[in-house]
């Protein structure tokens, strides 16, 4: 190739004062004009840092020592500064509504901008004009609290795109979108990079989700060092993404599951490219063979909502005419898009908010006249980030509040201590302070800290936001165990493979109401629950479709009632 | 629930850029607590009050605030009473005693008519503050306090915490709420002393959450070049129109008619009926 690589790695090693290893080692890569590149790899494998290495964080804002060199546009990093970098590398962070820093869209929009002392009317031109490549044209002076997440992170996209910048780096762009809203950012980002011709590189652990369009190359990140560096074809095919903690596309999983040798000439990569005339009736075979699951909960009902209506100011409902029945025992998961109405529906589960019409049973009783803590000890809220929740420095103090604000003596906390700390994996960690904790870890001491007030019934909120494959398997079969001690469990989630691998039943909200609750197969394979949802077709669905199996939900099924037999549940 | 609801309509007032408007506030306040002359405060009085009226902002917005500022103004009026009730007989010279009350408080017209004087002047400042941060796009005012030359970095310091403040007020309700379900009495049930330390168990989480957002923003604002050169310019400032050299040459006419009033008129800052 004679064309100049516009980013150079060359022997990179970095090393953060604070740890005691170097992040990334001994890093060879050479990204090309115009390449679109997908850097995945789990949870601390140096992905982060690679991108802050680009977009000039390090060594500018993180400190630490460099080996070796970098090169973006022929010029080393280290000699220039943050700023410099800026106006050659955008970049588009994981969180869209924290970098979110105006007070309108049309302002956000402008903050390189008005950095650079831009007259404002020229300054005004621009934004209009580059508003309108990504469609927010239209809510110039909206704030970011009118928006969807969606609409934040095309915000983001713009914001960086007015400096015309040469190369874009999405740190995590799926990480706090639903389902249907990543995949239109990841078409979003590949009609920009088809019409601009810019250096696209996305950094992200959802591998599927990303090669929901086409990337030229994969660069595998592990350990802090790259593992791998291929087509998406060529890796999917090979066993790198098992060994180093990166989910297979659920496609590939059900090929294999079949019995399906995944090989280069099937062009697997992608779900649209995939040839499946050598596997059809290897599929059509295994589906035969599977067992469905009969088992289905005969248990007495646990929690019921029966006909519950709420709205804050009295005109504008959030929920409306909500009904549905638990049994104990399940595992469940709520599922809508923002706004929908679900941790409203947690907030009159526990008691924060009354409803104005219906009632809420637990076991057959109602309880509107118990109040937030006598709620508290029959259903447990977990919320999405563990530093939303721990006040205590140790653990044991942390773990041990719900019981000590209840006049619980202290032996008798003791006991349940030891109890719960076993059954979440901290008994080794009994004395720790909580800042010594891996983010996984701290997740388990809040949900330690609410198992430890025996609730029957658990709600987590976004339970696997932001994990990788392996922290997410890690929180979900934790889960499980609790749920076989007898507690029921319902998540309120945006995650699809959550939804299909772990709970057999799902309820859905759509503007308020109740849109549909049954099995996950066939919430995940319904096109309208899908479209209301902002939720997007299983590639299950997509490769019984390919193979020619007529009953799409049929296959989904059987994959899932596979899947528990393999996983011995 | 917004912190300052400024709500976006079309009024004279609101075309105005913030720069007219915050020197606009500047001139009368400072014309106001130069002049202690009833005739110049409660023609700001009624001037603001008709500004007010055309920049149709609603009773019902302002009602709170107003409440509060009466509370304020009516415990002050009384409180300088009692501390000093022979200070309008200072200040102009002459006694002319309305009824005795108790001991050394006895009311005099003098006493009467500084009082007033002084509730009205702290009162016609009242609606010019609500005018001004009720018609004022907040980062507009960020970039106009720049543009008097409070250093950009401090202006759009403020900018930010108006940006962030619903989101900080979001997680509090949160975390209050998830505390709660954990046993936390934060009701007036509980003891004082217990109240505020379980207060704090709301607060460290906050502060820890708010951590990891400033982190987060400080990374965004650096990758996007902020503080990068000594000056920056502001999407959100307006253009100053003819309108704008209206309203500060009214303001600044004010001031001097004002201050004039006082020097040559009166000579003091004081008006003396009573002589």
């Amino acid at each position: 190739m004679n064309k100049q690589a516009i980013i150079n790695f060359q022997n990179f090693s970095f090393h953060y004062i604070s740890q005691a290893e170097p992040t990334l080692h001994d890093i060879n890569l050479k990204i090309y004009p115009g390449e679109k590149i997908l850097i995945v790899g789990p949870s601390g494998s140096g992905k982060s840092t690679l991108g802050h290495c680009l977009n000039g964080l390090i060594p500018f804002s993180y400190k630490g020592e460099i080996k070796g060199s970098l090169t973006v546009k022929g010029l080393e990093t280290k000699e220039q500064n943050i700023f410099k970098l800026s106006k050659m590398i955008g970049t588009v962070l994981q969180d869209a509504d924290g970098q979110f820093v105006g007070l309108t869209v049309g302002e956000d929009i402008a903050f390189a901008q008005e950095n650079d002392n831009i007259p404002r009317d020229l300054m005004h031109k621009r934004v209009k004009k580059v508003a309108q490549m990504v469609d927010m044209q239209n809510e110039l002076i909206s704030s970011p609290f009118e928006l969807s997440g969606g609409q934040k992170q095309r915000t983001s996209l713009a914001g960086v795109m007015i400096d015309d910048v040469e190369i874009l780096l999405f740190d995590e762009p799926l990480a706090n979108l639903d389902p249907a809203t990543g995949k239109v950012a990841i078409e979003i980002i590949d009609d920009i990079h088809k019409q601009s011709k810019k250096t696209v590189i996305i950094i992200e652990h959802r591998l599927e989700d990303v090669l929901h369009r086409g990337i030229d190359r994969v660069i595998v990140l592990n350990d802090g060092r790259i593992i791998g560096d291929m087509d998406a074809h060529k890796l999917v095919s090979s066993s790198i993404l098992t060994e180093n903690g990166i989910r297979e596309p659920l496609y590939v999983i059900a090929l294999k599951y079949a019995g399906v040798k995944v090989n280069e000439e099937m062009c697997p990569g992608h779900i649209t490219t995939l040839k499946t005339e050598f596997s059809r009736d290897a599929l059509k075979v295994w589906l035969t063979k599977i067992k469905a699951d009969q088992r289905h909960s005969k248990n007495p009902s646990i929690l019921e909502m029966e006909d519950i209506s709420f709205s804050y100011d009295g005109v504008r409902p959030i929920l409306s005419d909500i009904s549905f029945d638990i049994r104990a025992g399940e595992m469940i998961s709520i599922v809508g898009k923002n706004g929908a109405g679900k941790s409203t529906l947690s907030k009159l589960l526990c008691g924060f908010i009354k409803p104005d019409k219906g009632i809420i049973r637990y076991k057959g009783q109602d309880i509107k006249d118990k109040t937030i803590k006598e709620r508290a000890e029959i259903i447990g809220l977990v919320m999405q980030n563990p530093n939303q929740m721990i006040s205590k420095p140790m653990i044991y103090d942390e773990i041990a509040l719900g019981l000590r604000l209840r006049d619980v003596p202290e032996e008798e906390i003791a006991v349940k201590m030891n109890k719960v700390l076993k059954i979440c994996g901290l008994a080794p960690f009994k004395s720790w302070p909580i800042s010594a904790l891996s983010y996984g870890q701290k997740k388990r001491v809040t949900i330690a800290s609410i198992l430890i007030l025996d609730p029957k019934i658990i709600i987590l909120d976004e339970p696997t936001a932001g994990q990788d494959f392996r922290h997410y398997t890690e929180i979900m079969e934790f889960l499980v165990e609790i749920n076989k001690l007898g507690v029921t469990v319902i998540m309120i989630t945006h995650d699809m493979h959550l939804m299909l691998e772990y709970t057999p039943r799902a309820i859905v909200l759509a503007g308020g109401r109740k849109v549909a609750d049954t099995a996950a197969s066939i919430v995940l394979t319904d096109a309208q629950v899908i479209q209301e949802a902002n939720l997007k077709e299983t590639s299950l669905f997509n490769l019984a479709q390919l193979a020619g199996i007529e009953d799409g939900t049929h296959f989904v099924q059987g994959f899932i009632d596979y899947e528990r037999g393999v996983k011995n549940r | 629930m917004r912190l300052f609801s400024y709500n976006l309509i079309d009024t004279p007032i609101h075309r105005l850029s913030g720069l007219t408007k915050l020197i606009c506030f500047l001139f009368l306040t400072s014309a106001v607590m130069f002049s202690y002359d009833i005739r110049s405060l409660l023609f700001v009085l009624f001037f603001s009050i008709y500004i007010l009226k055309l920049s149709q902002i609603k009773y019902s917005q302002i009602r709170l605030m107003i409440i509060y500022v009466l509370i304020f103004l009516v415990t002050n009026a009384i409180i300088s009473y009692l501390f000093d009730p022979e200070l309008g007989v200072d200040i102009y010279g002459t006694r002319h005693e309305i009824v005795a009350l108790y001991g050394r408080y006895t009311l005099t017209w003098e006493q009467l008519f500084y009082q007033v004087t002084k509730f009205i002047k702290y009162a016609s400042v009242i609606p010019l503050g609500i005018i001004f941060l009720l018609t004022t796009n907040p980062s507009e005012f960020a970039s106009s306090l720049n543009r008097v030359g409070v250093n950009y970095k401090v202006a759009f310091a403020v900018a930010l915490t108006l940006r962030y403040f619903p989101d900080i007020q979001r997680d509090y309700q949160d975390i209050g709420l998830a505390q709660q379900a954990r046993g936390l009495d934060l009701s007036h049930k509980a003891r004082f002393s217990d109240r505020a330390r379980n207060a704090l168990m709301i607060v460290i989480p906050l502060i820890f959450s708010t951590l990891d957002r400033v982190d987060l923003i400080s990374n965004a604002m650096d990758l996007r070049g902020f503080a990068k050169s000594k000056k920056r310019t502001w999407y959100t400032s307006k253009k100053m129109t003819w309108r704008d050299y209206i309203a500060i040459c009214t303001s600044v006419f004010i001031f001097l008619g004002i201050i004039g009033v006082s020097a040559f008129i009166n000579q003091s800052r004081y008006f003396n009926p009573f002589i």
